[in-house]
């Protein structure tokens, strides 16, 4: 989120498109609630269903799942067409005056952007830049091209610079500049188009466009929208486009950065905000570093492609605050390698894996299929159960030499070599050795979870684990001291990382998390002083912000955004200060936050140039001329000391200072602004341009179990997966009270098509997929109702994941054992990696 | 180990009137359940069966979200889910927490012929004392709500005790403090009705609700749970919430009359008891006598 | 006993009558109530395993966390103070209690052998030296220090770690120490999907 629960209170507007909060985060939910009853706020819901949430808005729309961006797009259509956008903020805060490379082509009529290769399957993405300027902004000679440097030979040419000096017009009125560019990609998506796309009917969703946008209605700057998704937007191969059409959508209206309004995204669980921010994944150190690849070839070369410089017209200034980037990877290194990374060996750069391909999520069920991952830990991770296409996981595992497990009640993967179906025979040709951990629950654990608003929380130890237990944190421990110990014994392949890895924690088989959290924080080795405030700190002492962090190894920080969480003066994410003097929600010293305990993030582009609030009664931060400086309610996110004369840009961490209407350059690999394509499996083919349905880029496996069902194979309906409020992913089929609530897994069946079927509410039904079946009870709903897909009748359902083949009702016999992602394909979307486990086909018939 | 205690107003089955009566002010407690932001999460039937620690009771899948078809013995507290499609075709999905309404002329605490084992607090919660409770069943039928349960093996009656436990502490009852939305709200029933009066107001102006309303029947002197409805012209749609809940009849017919006849034959029978004092004097007990003040209940 | 019943009745009928008139009685009529139960429970802070939300918990537990107690949960309440939440709870953290004392809780580790077709149980120290010597010689077998570019690449491809969603942040940072030190790439967790 770039704001935060409690701040939804702030809101005049919502959309919530894409996610189910009133059923998956209830609580977050009030907030919608307060505002509703509060400020007479109106909410639109867009959903596949009518959910928990479309029971409580103001106006719902039933969409096909997996058609957001052409809804979106048509949002963005109707606020341009209609003059419901911020003109201000847009001229000033976004890059919608910049002027584009004249290479670049949108995808009007074949479906691609310029430079897309048909053999590669992918863009050489040169053209999707900005054009070069001069100091007023006026296009300087020939359109800006930058050589390809020099690059060795079977790898990808580098990606040219953004100019130093781009040109711009900030009337916006330039042919190639973004705001016309966005105008014209997206005039195509007029509201019949939506409705052609989308199957909602072309009135309703101009009722809803009208709505939604009536809070810039006569160039009101006061009011605000926000909006708000979950994983309904992230998973589809569109996934990560249609979370910037959302954002794009609120530049244009001049709502980022404001009390109120924002991108927000919903994060599933406690705490993969944090596990995000920390790196747990395979193309990021902490803090949201690149990782290295091989072609940098040495810690300066990664540095050099990692480290942006700034990209603004002459007059304008940019903090451009990834231009500190050395100095977040200095730290790191020496958290991580502490005396062993020195300046001399290049802060044991060599000790980094490098990576120039994927090894995400489907990758390691794809790659361990084909026999090339041997080993998986799975920590509280139900990979089976998880999917996509559980029978390919399953079928993965078997290859696989090993697999350690490590939960807190029996799961799925755990038990894939006796998954339903497994004979006495087959068990015994399975040769993986498997272990099962037992683990801790979560009151028997202290540390921090990160939760959506970034917000840093302790929480603390209640009681011992069960006897037999242990401790997630002593378990890895022992096993890598275990490891090292065999390192140092024996020798081995490349053991510098592992002897020379930093563990200085007071009981290393068992490291106390308090401790952990002040290694992320850091610490510096020699005594600073702040250069502006003269505030010192001595050698060994926390770091008391990421500001202090330097790139000749004199700080050690774990993880630079958490930065001042544990400072010396203590363990800040224990706060339990709910004061709010505001009232606006911020609760400034609650827990802590990152970045510097910011609770809404570009906070700068709540004021008007002139730094003054767009809103008197919503103050966030404001410029204080007596203090010179920028002052508020919340830390300004923002160099404190920059005057609103300067010009600085709000959005500090683009080099451009400014919101990305046009994302440039390396940003995505599928466009620059989005275009809307259907999901892998479609039911229809793309009416903008049928000759090029699916998003180019998308990448197919290539398995035998990796098949792709149509419509002409009978595969016509449109199903989604989701969750219910009475129960948590995998977890609480484990717990009495939440099967009491919900006792069967169940398959959501319009009542329309149940009465072709014949079928009755509460009799069995199978779906298919060309990849595997799913059968369960049905409930018969008037809440979906079909739908006209370009014409064409279409039904979609929908199934609640939360069953496998382990739980109290399994165990029971009452299910039939088989998790709903037997379903769903291996395909990803092509920026994030995520499954698309929404928006597939399956046929439906009586079991 | 303390035992909390709460003073009586109304007792069931019991001769007279209520020692103490009167003798101390007391405000009124209130739910007020406000349907139109509830979202169905039934954090409050969770709240309700873990606080008061009762086991758990298989359910099955009924084409519903619903957790099971009524309220039982052991679980006081479900939320109702009523798919309903207007006159423009637009879909409602009316949600509605169903527990004991704690009416202020409590229908079961009326029906009931056991001393004491339907009370009602001063605050105006009714609770049952499951010790003096004889199983008849007459409560059940006293109830225009549908809301006391027997438990066929111990032969008692169970239902919501609005958290007494908690709330002669102090405290708001778990399901209260447990809505994540806010549609439940506890508080002086005054309080509680200012509330649901802006809040229909609010839907009246606001959200094109025009029929919004508080449903706190008469029949039965007002609720101890009120809710806002969006359309309160039309309660029944809220999984047959009653348009006008009243004592049944029978239960009226079987307590009142009786109940008059016996005051009758009580105060009849001193005035006999005097006059035959006066005309005969004293005389030797004897059974007749007994049996002329059998009015006594 | 002389005392007549009919004394009885009349004291009875006339003080039934008095009450009648007077409407009250100056001895006041109470009902016993169930002990509020987290009355004297310990109260621990910690924050629900569940969404994003991160609300705040009360776990009250059995003890008063003397030395001679072992604590054992009694009640999970939301947190009143907590901004976000301010006390309430939805169905999953209402049920917290439940997923605390849960007998279907794994309590021993176990090994499932190639072959196998059953769990057998295996000592801590001899699961966790057995995962260290598979991770070894995993990683030795195909460690890749050079790729065919010819440049220094140093890792492993075929260990894979996936990490849960409710690990913490600190957890989090011990895993990816580790796992970078061992050359690990195939580095997910459950924030991707």
């Amino acid at each position: 989120m770039t704001n935060g629960w409690v701040d939804i209170k702030n809101t005049d507007m919502m959309l919530v498109m894409g996610g189910n909060p009133a059923e998956n985060h209830p609580c977050g939910f009030k907030w919608v609630i307060e505002a509703k009853k509060n400020r007479n706020a109106k909410l639109i819901v867009v959903d596949p269903r009518f959910t928990r949430t479309a029971a409580v808005s103001d106006l719902f729309l039933q969409i096909r799942s997996g058609a957001d961006i052409a809804f979106l797009g048509g949002f963005i259509r109707y606020a341009i067409e209609n003059n419901r956008i911020a003109k201000d903020y847009l001229v000033n805060y976004t890059n919608a005056a910049y002027i584009l490379h004249d290479g670049f082509k949108l995808p009007e009529d074949d479906g691609v952007f310029s430079g897309f290769d048909a053999k590669t399957q992918s863009y050489d993405r040169s053209t999707w830049n900005y054009a070069g300027g001069d100091a007023s902004g006026k296009l300087v000679g020939a359109p800006h091209v930058l050589a390809a440097a020099a690059h060795p030979p079977g790898t990808p040419a580098p990606l040219p610079a953004l100019p130093e000096k781009p040109a711009y017009d900030l009337t916006l009125q330039h042919p190639n500049c973004v705001f016309q560019l966005l105008r014209k990609h997206y005039s195509r998506y007029t509201p019949e188009m939506v409705e052609r796309i989308t199957g909602i009917p072309k009135d309703q969703f101009v009722k809803a466009a009208d709505l939604f946008t009536s809070i810039r209605k006569d160039g009101d700057t006061k009011k605000v929208a926000t909006v708000i998704y979950a994983v309904g937007w992230t998973q589809h191969t569109s996934g990560t486009q249609t979370i910037r059409t959302g954002a794009m959508l609120q530049l244009l209206l001049g709502n980022v950065g404001r009390a109120g309004g924002g991108v927000n995204a919903l994060r599933g669980h406690s705490n993969i905000q944090g596990a995000t921010d920390m790196a747990g994944i395979f193309d990021n150190l902490p803090g949201y570093l690149k990782v290295p690849n091989p072609a940098d070839g040495s810690f300066e070369g990664w540095m050099k492609r990692l480290t942006p410089t700034p990209s603004k017209p002459t007059q304008w200034a940019s903090f451009n605050y990834w231009g500190n980037t050395p100095k977040f990877a200095v730290s790191l290194l020496r958290a991580m390698y502490g005396d062993a990374a020195t300046k001399q060996n290049d802060w044991a750069y060599d000790f980094l894996p490098k990576v120039d391909r994927n090894y995400s999520w489907t990758y390691i069920w794809d790659d361990m299929y084909n026999g090339n991952v041997k080993g998986l830990f799975a920590f509280g991770m139900n990979g089976v159960a998880i999917g996509p296409d559980t029978k390919k996981n399953i079928d993965a595992l078997k290859k696989a030499d090993w697999l350690v497990v490590g939960e807190i009640y029996p799961d799925e993967t755990s038990e894939f070599w006796k998954a339903p179906g497994t004979s006495t025979e087959e068990m015994k040709k399975i040769q993986t050795t498997v272990y099962r951990l037992p683990c801790a629950g979560f009151a028997e654990k202290d540390g921090t979870f990160t939760n959506s608003a970034r917000w840093l929380q302790w929480k603390n130890v209640a009681l011992p684990t069960p006897s037999g237990c242990r401790l997630d944190q002593a378990i890895v421990a022992q096993i890598f001291l275990k490891v090292r110990e065999l390192y140092q014994k024996e020798g081995g392949k490349f053991p510098d990382p592992i002897l020379k890895l930093t563990w200085a924690y007071t009981d290393p088989s068992n490291p106390s998390l308090a401790e952990v959290l002040k290694e992320i924080n850091g610490k510096t080795f020699a005594d600073a002083e702040d250069p502006v405030t003269k505030q010192q700190l001595k050698a060994g002492q926390q770091l008391p912000g990421f500001a202090w962090l330097k790139d000749d190894g004199s700080t050690a920080c774990g993880n630079w955004i958490y930065c001042g969480s544990h400072s010396e003066a203590g363990n800040l994410t224990m706060r339990r200060d709910a004061s709010d003097p505001s009232g606006m929600g911020v609760h400034q010293n609650w827990g802590w936050s990152w970045p510097a305990n910011r609770r809404v993030l570009y906070n700068r582009a709540s004021c008007n140039t002139d730094g003054k609030p767009w809103d008197a009664t919503r103050r966030q931060v404001w410029w204080s001329e007596p203090a010179q400086k920028w002052v508020g309610n919340d830390v300004p996110d923002f160099k404190a000391d920059s005057p609103p004369k300067d010009h600085m840009g709000p959005f500090i961490m683009n080099p451009e200072g400014l919101g990305r209407i046009f994302a440039p350059l390396g940003a995505f690999v599928d466009g620059p602004f989005p275009e809307f394509y259907e999901p892998v499996e479609n039911p229809i083919e793309n009416p903008l341009h049928p000759k090029q349905t699916h998003n180019p880029v998308v990448k197919r496996f290539k398995t035998p179990d990796d098949k792709l069902g149509t419509p002409k194979d009978g595969y016509n309906v449109v199903c989604t997966t989701y969750r219910l409020t009475e129960h948590y992913h995998y977890w609480t089929k484990n717990n009495p009270m939440n099967v009491q609530l919900i006792p069967e897994p169940f398959v959501e069946i319009p009542a329309e098509m149940a009465n072709e079927m014949g079928l009755r509410g509460g009799e069995k039904v199978r779906v298919s997929s060309i990849r595997g079946e799913y059968v369960a009870k049905a409930m018969v709903t008037k809440r979906i109702k079909p739908m006209m897909i370009d014409g064409k009748k279409t039904y979609q359902i929908g199934i609640p994941i939360h069953w496998g083949y382990r739980g109290i009702a399994e165990d029971g016999e009452k299910t039939s054992k088989m998790p709903a992602n037997m379903l769903t394909p291996t395909v990803i979307d092509p920026n994030a990696f995520t499954p698309e486990f929404k928006g597939f086909l399956v046929k439906v018939e009586k079991a | 180990m303390s035992q909390a205690t709460l003073r009586v107003q109304k007792i069931s089955g019991h001769a007279g009137t209520v020692p103490g009566e009167d003798t101390q002010r007391q405000e009124l407690v209130c739910k007020l359940i406000d349907t139109t932001t509830c979202i169905g999460c039934k954090a409050c039937e969770v709240a309700c069966v873990e606080w008061n620690d009762m086991p758990f009771s298989p359910t099955t899948f009924d084409n519903t979200y619903q957790t099971m078809p009524d309220t039982r013995w052991n679980y006081w507290n479900l939320i109702l889910f009523n798919e309903h499609e207007r006159e423009d075709g637009s879909l409602q999905w009316l949600m509605r927490k169903h527990q004991c309404m704690h009416c202020a002329e409590p229908g079961c605490l009326e029906a009931c012929p056991a001393d004491g084992a339907i009370v009602q607090y001063t605050n105006g919660v009714v609770d049952f004392q499951q010790d003096k409770c004889i199983g008849c069943g007459y409560c059940i039928a006293g109830c225009p709500f549908n809301v006391p349960k027997l438990n066929t093996v111990t032969k008692r009656v169970y239902k919501c005790t609005l958290c007494t436990d908690r709330v002669s502490e102090g405290l708001e009852p778990a399901c209260i403090k447990s809505c994540p939305t806010g549609c439940l709200h506890f508080g002086t029933k005054d309080d509680m009705r200012d509330l649901a009066a802006q809040r229909v107001k609010q839907l009246r102006e606001h959200s094109g609700f025009t029929n919004a309303g508080v449903y706190d029947p008469p029949g039965v002197g007002g609720t101890g749970v009120i809710y806002v409805l969006h359309d309160a012209t039309r309660p029944e749609l809220y999984g047959g919430l009653p348009s006008d809940p009243s004592i049944p009849l029978m239960v009226k017919l079987w307590k009142h009359p009786l109940k008059w006849l016996g005051n009758l034959a009580v105060v009849g029978g001193a005035i006999a008891l005097f006059v035959h004092f006066l005309r005969y004097g004293p005389k030797a007990r004897d059974e007749e006598d007994i049996r002329a003040a059998g009015g006594l209940p | 006993m002389d005392a007549s019943r009919r004394d009885f009745f009349k004291i009875a009928t006339i003080g039934g009558a008095a009450a009648a008139v007077f409407g009250f009685d100056l001895q006041p009529a109470y009902a016993q109530l169930r002990t509020l139960k987290i009355a004297r429970a310990n109260e621990t802070r910690s924050t629900c395993p569940y969404c994003s939300v991160s609300c705040g918990v009360i776990i009250y537990t059995i003890g008063d966390r003397a030395k001679n107690v072992t604590a054992q949960v009694v009640h999970v309440e939301g947190d009143p103070d907590h901004p976000i939440n301010r006390g309430t709870l939805c169905p999953k953290g209402a049920s917290l209690e439940q997923d605390i004392l849960n007998d279907r809780r794994l309590l021993k580790p176990q090994v499932r052998r190639p072959g196998g077709t059953d769990w057998e149980d295996i000592s801590w120290e001899q699961a966790i030296a057995e995962i260290a010597d598979k991770v070894k010689k995993t990683r030795d077998a195909t460690f890749i220090e050079t790729d065919a570019a010819g440049h220094r690449v140093n890792r492993c491809e075929s260990i894979a770690w996936t990490g849960g969603c409710t690990d913490t942040n600190e957890f989090n940072f011990l895993v990816v120490k580790s796992m970078r030190a061992l050359g690990v790439v195939h580095l997910e967790n459950q924030a991707r999907v």
